[in-house]
């Protein structure tokens, strides 16, 4: 699991995604690619969109919806805490700044 | 060369016609029986001698899959334009309209996606 963590963070493409699924939740792949490709320039199509999704989805990092006839990503930040608590020394434990 | 026509397919013919004049705001423009449907038109008010739309029936058996999977991902069928899609996409909420994308400005585009009620999402956008 934390495999793909890692490899879902280590690409770019993928961190924009989640930066845009943070400040919006809920959006299409319609939407994401909307905004990849006028807020970032990032041009490519909607299919290696849709892998990059696949990726993230896998890592548990993106979930996906379904509402009637739509579907819908939201960001899932859970996972985030494995990688968070790993490293954590047992005396920093559970104070917070 | 320019766009004459362009068209989107409707369940419905005459549930179309009532959401693209009742709630859009388009006008009826051409109205000719063809077999069991009919030949139906719309145009914006602002541009009556502009391009039409045509509403047209669905029934084809390719057409129910194509639009599952665009409707499914959010792709809207086409576009049109609005002098102020924040204030559009207020109005037509008023009206019960389903948004799949609220207003998203993207530097001098600003757009926003609902469903037509009729089997489409259909874009509205505006240039600053």
């Amino acid at each position: 699991m934390a495999d793909d963590i890692f490899k879902a963070l280590a690409d770019p493409t993928r961190r924009t995604i989640l930066d845009e699924l943070a400040e919006r939740p809920g959006q299409t792949l319609f939407e994401i690619c909307a905004r990849l490709s006028m807020k970032h320039e990032l041009a490519m199509s909607r299919q290696a969109v849709s892998q990059h999704l696949a990726v993230l989805e896998a890592a548990g990092l993106v979930e996906s919806r379904r509402e009637g006839r739509y579907k819908f990503h939201d960001l899932n930040t859970a996972p985030l805490r494995h990688i968070a608590e790993r490293w954590t020394r047992p005396d920093e434990g559970e104070t917070t700044p | 060369m320019r766009i004459h026509l362009t068209s989107v397919f409707v369940d419905d013919q005459d549930k179309a016609l009532r959401f693209y004049t009742d709630v859009l705001g388009f006008v009826k423009k051409t109205e000719v029986p063809i077999g069991e449907d009919r030949w139906l038109t719309v145009v914006s008010p602002e541009e009556p001698e502009g391009t039409e739309l045509l509403l047209e029936p669905s029934g084809h058996p390719a057409v129910k899959p194509y639009r599952e999977a665009l409707v499914n991902d959010g792709i809207p069928v086409t576009a049109f334009a609005v002098d102020d899609v924040r204030a559009e996409y207020e109005r037509l909420r008023g009206h019960g309209v389903r948004f799949t994308q609220e207003p998203l400005e993207m530097g001098p585009v600003t757009t926003a996606v609902f469903d037509d009620t009729c089997g489409n999402l259909i874009q509205i956008m505006h240039q600053a």
